[in-house]
C-alpha cells in the first residue's frame, strides 16, 4: 500500500497545468481526485513519475446552464452533480447516476472529469454520459477542441486525448422532459456496476450506455435504432449486448453479463417510457 | 430494531444496558494500535513472498536489495535457518500419526502458497524496505498447485516430499455403543437423506490487518514483542520454544487490538522475525500487514466439504447422524489448524435429540494455498449448517413443514442437563421457547401466508423463509476434556482482584479483548459483588508483565471462564474483607451480612463497615486479626467444568429476483440465549457482528483461487466484505437459561450469531425457489451463483 515514489508538481491554472504536463513527458499523470489513479499507484499498478495536481482549480469546477446544453466544469465534485438543482432540473439522469458513485467519501473527492478521462468502463458517469450524447472539452497547448463523448472512449482506460492534453469541460444536452432511468446491479453498495444501464427516452428517441460491458463504456446503438423503428421495450432490450463485447470477471460470466444486461435494459426503458 | 430482553431484576449493575468504557478511545482515534506505537530507531521489516502456489526455491540473490538506500540487511530464508529452535508451532496433534509437514518462519527449500515468506528485508523505513524487496532476485522451479481437495488427496502432486502424502489426518469420533447402531438405523429408516455441502474459504479480514514490534530492553537481555494478537500469553510461551528464549526474559503486549475473529489466535512468522532479528541486531523491528498481505498470509477460514446424512423413523424423528468430512488445512499446520473441524464433530446432530448412533469421521489435506485455522466459530458453524440445511432437506422429504420437523426433534427444555451420544453432557436450554419466540417476532404463520400468495406461477419475485436453530459448544474449556482431544494447553483462566488503599479496585484477568468489552464488563461484574460503581474498576489485560497467568481470549471462553474466575475472585476478596471487618465490629463474622458495599451486623444496621474502610485498614495492617496477611487482593485459577452451551433459533426472510439472481434480505430475527447477561447492549453487538459475518458467508464472501492457485480476491474492492449499506436491520431478541456450571450462570455469545445465520439465509434462499426445482445452493450465493442455479434447475426440470 505504499507507492514507488514520484514527483509532485501543483498547477497554478490550466494552462500552467498543460505546460507542466508538457515538460514532464509521457510518465507524467494528472491527478485532481485521485480516487482512480491513487489506489492503482498504492497496488502499483500505476507508477507515474511525477503527478501534476490540478485539485485546486477552483474556476474548472461549476455547473452552469448554457441554454441548449449543461456546461460542468471538469473538476466537479461527484457530490456536485449529485446535489445540483440545475442538473435535477434539466439533466436528472446525470445527478441520479453521480449518486450511485462509490461511496460518499468517494463522491465528495472524486471529479466527473477524473471519472470520464480515466475512462474505466465500470465506472459510471462514462456510460452516462455517452448515453446522453455528451461533448468533452479538451484543452491543449494550442488551445480547446471538441470531442463528442461517442469518439471519446478508445479501449481500455485509453481515450482520444492528447498526452498534453487536459479535459476541462463536460457539455450535455438537456434532457427536456425525457423519461430515464439508472440501473446498477452491484453486490454492495459502494462496488462498481456488475452492470449498469444508463438510458432515456422520448418518444421514439433513446439513449442506452452500459456500464462494465465491454473495454470501454458502450452506446447500446441497436436498442435506439430498434426503439427509434417501433419496437417494443422487451425486443428492443434483446439487443442490449449487440453492440457490447464483454469480459469474464470475479462476478460475472460473459453469458451472465450479457443476460443482465438484457434484463436491465428491458427494466430501464421500461422506466423512461413511464 | 426490537430490544425484548429481560434484565435479571435483583441486580443493580448485571443485566443493565451499560456503554462501553473502551468506546471513547477508540471512536476519537486515541486508542493506541501496534502500528501506532512511537519506538525510535526501530528497523522495518518487509517480508518477499512467494508469487506462486508451489515452487522449489533454486535461489535467493538479496545482494541488489542490500544496495538500496536505507537498508540495513536482507536475509533468505536458508540465512535465518540458524535463528530457529524449534518449527513454527502447531498445539494441536490431533492424532499420534497426524503428519505436520517442516514449517519455517521463511521458506528454505519450497515455497506452498502463494504469499509464504522467502526472504525480507531490514531498512530504516518501511517504504524503504518494501522498495527493496522489488531488487530481490529469487529463482524458482514453479511446480503444479494443489488447490482441489480431491486432487490433494489422490496424492497426484505431493507439496511435502518429506511426508509422501497430502494426507494429515482421519479423525474419528468413538461414540460409546455407537457401534453397528447407525448401520441399523439407517437400514430401518422410514426417510433418509444425504446431503453435501461446500464451505469456501474465507478471509477473516480484521479491519486492523496483523502488526508487529521487537523492542530488546536496554540491558539485560529482556525483549517486549508487542503484537496485534488475541493470544499474548501462549504466543509468549511459543515464541520462547521456537526461539529458545528463556521465558522470563520474553514480554508480550498486545496494544489495542482491531479485530481477531480467530484469525490472531495464532503465532506467525513475522512474531518470530521481528523478535528473532531484534535479538540479532540489537535494535527494534517493526513490521505492519498490507491489506494485500494480509488475504495470503493471515490464516484462512472454514474451506471444508461435508457429506451428512440423516435416518428417521415415520414421525420425522432423527435416528442417526453419519457425516464425512474433507477438510483443508492449507500449506502447513499453523497453532491450531488440525483442531478446527475437531471442534465441529460434536454438533453435527445440532440441537436435536439423538440415540446413540453418530458416526463421525474427518480426513483433512494438505493444498498449496494459504493455511487455514480458526475463524469465528472454528468449525461450529459448519456443522451447525449441514445439520440445519440436511433438516430442511428432510423436512422438504418428508412434505411438512420444517419448523415442525424441528419441534419434533427438540432435546426437550426438561431433559436438561442432557447427556449426548457424545459422552458430552450439554447444561441448559429451551430450543422450543427460542424457537417460538423467534417465529413471533418473525411472524411466521404470516409469512408463510405471505409466500403462498406471492410465490405463484411465473413470479419473478419470490419469498423464501429460513430457520436455523443451533448448539453452541463455547467457553474452551475443561482442561480434561482439551486433554482427551491432544490439545496441548489448558482451558482455565486466572482473575486477580486487587482493592487499592482508596477503594478502587484493580482487575487483572488473563484474557485478552480485542474488541469484546471486557473492561467494560468484568468492571460490571466487580461493581456488582463489591457493590462499587463501575467506573472505579480498572481492568488490566493484554500484557504478560502485567497479567502473567492467561490463557487468552477465543472460542467464546472469556466470559464462562474469565469473567466466572473474576467472580470468584470478588468473592475470596469478600470473604478476607469479612475477617477485617468482623475483627474490628467485635462481631461475629456469620453474623455479617455484606450489603451495597458494606458490612454491617445482622439485625443492627448502624453497626457497620464499608468496604472502603476495610481497605484502608488492610493496607496500614495497623489492625488486622492475627495471621492474617495484610493487603486486600485475591487470585483465582479456574477451570470450567463443563463447556457453555448457548443456543438459539434464527428466521431470515429473503427476496430473491430470479431474473437477475439478486438476494434481499427482507426481514432478519435472532433469538439467542446466552444465559444471564452481564450487559445485554454488548451482547446484542455482538449477535449484530456475528450475524453479519454469518451472512457474508451465505451471500457475499469467498478466498477465490485460480487453478494455479493464484488468489483473486486480494483486497477490499475484490473481497465482499459487507458494509453497514448492505446488511439488513437485524431484529433480536433473547430468551435466558441461566447456565447451571458456573456462579454467574452465563454462556458465551462471540460465535453465536455466526453460528446460526449462514444456514438461516440459505434455507430461505432455496426456500424461496423450492418451486422452479432449486433443492441447494452454493455460498456465497453471489447473483451469478442464484441465477446459474435456477437455470440448472430449470434445465433439470424440462
Amino acid at each position: 500500500m505504499i507507492p514507488a515514489a514520484f514527483d509532485y508538481v501543483r498547477a497554478e491554472s490550466a494552462e500552467h497545468a498543460i505546460s507542466l504536463i508538457g515538460q514532464h513527458g509521457e510518465d507524467a499523470k494528472f491527478i485532481a481526485g485521485g480516487h482512480s489513479l491513487l489506489p492503482m499507484m498504492k497496488l502499483r499498478m500505476a507508477q507515474p513519475s511525477v503527478l501534476v495536481d490540478i485539485g485546486r482549480l477552483a474556476d474548472l469546477s461549476y455547473i452552469r446552464d448554457a441554454g441548449d446544453h449543461i456546461a460542468i466544469g471538469a473538476l466537479t465534485r461527484h457530490m456536485d452533480v449529485e446535489k445540483s438543482s440545475i442538473l435535477a432540473e434539466h439533466v436528472p439522469l446525470l445527478a441520479h447516476a453521480a449518486s450511485h458513485v462509490g461511496d460518499p467519501q468517494v463522491r465528495h473527492r472524486g471529479t466527473i472529469g477524473g471519472s470520464i478521462a480515466h475512462s474505466d468502463s465500470a465506472s459510471d458517469l462514462p456510460a452516462t454520459t455517452l448515453a446522453l450524447g455528451a461533448t468533452y472539452i479538451a484543452q491543449g497547448p494550442n488551445g480547446t477542441r471538441e470531442i463528442a463523448a461517442a469518439d471519446f472512449f478508445q479501449g481500455f482506460f485509453t481515450t482520444s486525448l492528447e498526452p498534453d492534453e487536459m479535459l476541462t469541460e463536460i457539455r450535455v444536452p438537456k434532457m427536456n422532459g425525457a423519461g430515464w432511468s439508472f440501473q446498477k446491479f452491484n453486490r454492495r453498495a459502494q462496488d462498481w456496476a456488475i452492470v449498469g444501464v444508463a438510458a432515456w427516452r422520448r418518444g421514439n428517441d433513446s439513449g442506452v450506455g452500459l456500464v462494465n460491458m465491454g473495454s470501454t463504456p458502450v452506446l447500446a446503438t441497436s436498442v435506439a435504432s430498434a426503439i427509434s423503428s417501433g419496437a417494443s421495450v422487451a425486443d428492443a432490450a434483446e439487443l442490449a449486448a449487440a453492440d457490447a463485447d464483454p469480459q469474464k470477471d470475479l462476478n460475472a460470466s460473459v453469458e451472465y453479463r450479457v443476460h443482465l444486461a438484457k434484463v436491465l435494459v428491458r427494466r430501464a426503458l421500461e422506466e423512461s417510457s413511464k | 430494531m426490537t430490544m425484548t430482553d429481560a434484565a435479571t431484576p435483583a441486580n443493580t449493575v448485571l443485566g443493565k444496558r451499560r456503554l462501553r468504557k473502551e468506546d471513547p478511545a477508540l471512536l476519537t482515534g486515541e486508542a493506541k494500535y501496534t502500528n501506532d506505537l512511537n519506538i525510535p530507531g526501530a528497523l522495518h521489516l518487509a517480508v518477499l513472498r512467494s508469487p506462486y502456489a508451489h515452487a522449489r526455491i533454486l535461489s535467493v540473490d538479496v545482494s541488489a536489495a542490500l544496495a538500496m538506500p536505507g537498508v540495513v540487511a536482507a536475509y533468505s530464508g536458508a540465512d535465518l535457518v540458524p535463528l530457529w529452535a524449534g518449527p513454527m508451532p502447531c498445539a494441536w496433534p490431533v492424532t499420534a500419526d497426524m503428519k505436520n509437514p517442516a514449517h519455517s518462519p521463511l521458506a528454505v527449500a519450497k515455497a506452498a502458497y502463494v504469499g509464504d515468506g522467502v526472504a525480507c528485508v531490514l531498512a530504516t523505513s518501511d517504504a524503504a524496505a518494501r522498495d527493496a524487496l522489488e531488487a530481490i532476485d529469487v529463482a524458482y522451479e514453479p511446480l503444479p498447485a494443489v488447490v482441489d481437495l480431491e486432487d490433494a488427496l489422490s496424492d497426484r502432486v505431493v507439496i511435502h516430499d518429506e511426508l509422501g502424502t497430502n494426507k494429515s489426518y482421519t479423525w474419528d469420533l468413538k461414540c460409546e455403543g455407537a457401534e453397528g447402531q447407525v448401520d441399523r438405523a439407517f437400514a430401518e429408516a422410514a426417510y433418509t437423506v444425504s446431503e453435501h455441502y461446500v464451505h469456501q474459504r474465507l478471509i477473516p479480514m480484521a479491519m486492523e490487518p496483523r502488526a508487529v514490534a521487537a523492542v530488546p530492553q536496554p540491558f539485560g537481555g529482556d525483549i517486549t514483542l508487542y503484537s496485534s494478537t488475541q493470544v499474548p500469553h501462549i504466543l509468549k510461551v511459543m515464541t520462547a520454544i521456537t526461539l529458545g528464549i528463556p521465558e522470563h526474559q520474553l514480554r508480550v503486549v498486545a496494544p489495542t487490538v482491531g479485530g481477531g475473529f480467530g484469525a490472531k489466535l495464532n503465532v506467525y512468522a513475522e512474531e518470530l522475525l521481528c523478535t528473532a532479528l531484534a535479538r540479532k541486531h540489537k535494535v527494534p523491528v517493526r513490521w505492519n500487514e498490507e491489506r494485500t498481505e494480509n488475504t495470503q498470509a493471515t490464516i484462512h477460514g472454514r474451506a471444508q466439504r461435508q457429506h451428512i446424512e440423516l435416518a428417521a423413523d415415520a414421525d420425522g424423528k432423527l435416528t442417526a447422524v453419519r457425516v464425512r468430512l474433507l477438510a483443508d488445512m492449507g500449506a502447513y499446520l499453523q497453532l491450531v489448524t488440525p483442531g478446527i473441524p475437531i471442534l465441529g464433530a460434536f454438533l453435527y446432530a445440532g440441537v436435536y435429540d439423538l440415540p446413540v448412533a453418530y458416526d463421525f469421521s474427518c480426513t483433512s489435506v494438505f493444498t498449496t494455498l494459504t493455511p487455514t485455522d480458526a475463524y469465528r466459530g472454528a468449525g461450529r458453524p459448519e456443522a451447525t449448517y449441514a445439520i440445519e440445511r440436511a433438516m430442511d432437506a428432510l423436512a422438504s422429504k418428508i412434505g411438512i413443514d420444517p419448523l415442525e420437523l424441528r419441534k419434533r426433534n427438540f432435546i426437550r427444555k426438561e431433559q436438561f442437563p442432557y447427556l449426548a451420544f457424545s459422552g458430552l453432557t450439554y447444561d441448559s436450554g429451551d430450543h422450543e421457547l427460542a424457537a417460538d419466540k423467534a417465529c413471533e417476532l418473525a411472524d411466521y404463520t404470516g409469512l408463510r401466508a405471505r409466500q403462498q400468495a406471492q410465490n405463484v406461477e411465473g413470479a419473478t419475485k419470490r419469498l423464501g423463509i429460513g430457520i436455523s436453530s443451533y448448539f453452541e459448544m463455547c467457553g474452551l474449556a475443561p482442561s480434561r476434556v482439551l486433554a482427551s482431544l491432544n490439545y496441548s494447553a489448558g482451558g482455565w483462566e486466572a482473575a486477580t482482584v486487587r482493592v487499592l488503599p482508596t477503594n478502587k479496585i484493580q482487575v487483572v484477568t488473563g484474557t485478552a479483548p480485542h474488541g469484546q468489552g471486557h473492561e467494560t464488563a468484568w468492571s460490571m461484574i466487580v461493581a456488582e459483588k463489591m457493590g462499587v460503581d463501575p467506573d472505579d474498576v480498572d481492568v488490566l489485560h493484554s500484557d504478560t508483565a502485567i497479567a502473567p497467568l492467561g490463557l487468552d481470549t477465543y472460542g467464546s471462553r472469556s466470559l464462562p471462564v474469565g469473567g466466572v474466575a473474576v467472580a470468584m475472585a470478588c468473592d475470596k476478596v469478600i470473604d478476607k474483607a469479612k475477617k477485617i471487618a468482623a475483627h474490628q465490629l467485635e462481631a461475629n463474622e456469620d453474623d455479617l451480612e455484606f450489603v451495597a458495599g458494606s458490612f454491617s451486623v445482622k439485625g443492627s444496621p448502624d453497626k457497620a463497615m464499608p468496604l472502603a474502610a476495610i481497605a484502608f485498614e488492610a493496607f496500614t495492617a495497623h489492625n488486622l486479626p492475627d495471621g492474617l496477611e495484610p493487603n486486600l487482593e485475591a487470585q483465582v485459577t479456574y477451570d470450567p467444568p463443563n463447556f457453555s452451551w448457548p443456543f438459539g433459533t434464527h428466521i431470515c426472510v429473503v427476496e430473491v429476483d430470479t431474473e437477475t439472481g439478486d438476494v434481499e434480505v427482507l426481514t432478519y430475527v435472532a433469538v439467542d440465549d446466552c444465559g444471564n447477561q452481564v450487559n445485554p447492549l454488548i451482547v446484542d453487538g455482538q449477535v449484530h457482528g456475528g450475524v453479519v459475518q454469518g451472512l457474508a458467508q451465505a451471500l457475499y464472501e469467498e478466498a477465490v483461487f485460480d487453478e494455479d492457485g493464484q488468489p483473486k480476491a486480494t483486497n477490499l474492492a475484490e473481497y465482499l466484505v459487507p458494509a453497514a449499506s448492505d446488511v439488513p436491520s437485524i431484529t433480536l431478541g433473547h430468551t435466558i437459561t441461566p447456565s447451571p456450571t458456573n456462579p454467574l450462570g452465563v454462556k458465551g455469545i462471540g460465535e453465536a450469531g455466526t453460528i446460526g445465520a449462514a444456514p438461516a439465509v440459505i434455507n430461505a434462499i432455496v426456500d424461496a425457489l423450492s418451486g422452479l426445482g432449486v433443492t441447494d445452493m452454493p455460498m456465497p450465493a453471489s447473483p451469478q451463483t442464484v441465477w446459474k442455479t435456477i437455470q440448472s434447475a430449470q434445465g433439470a426440470m424440462k
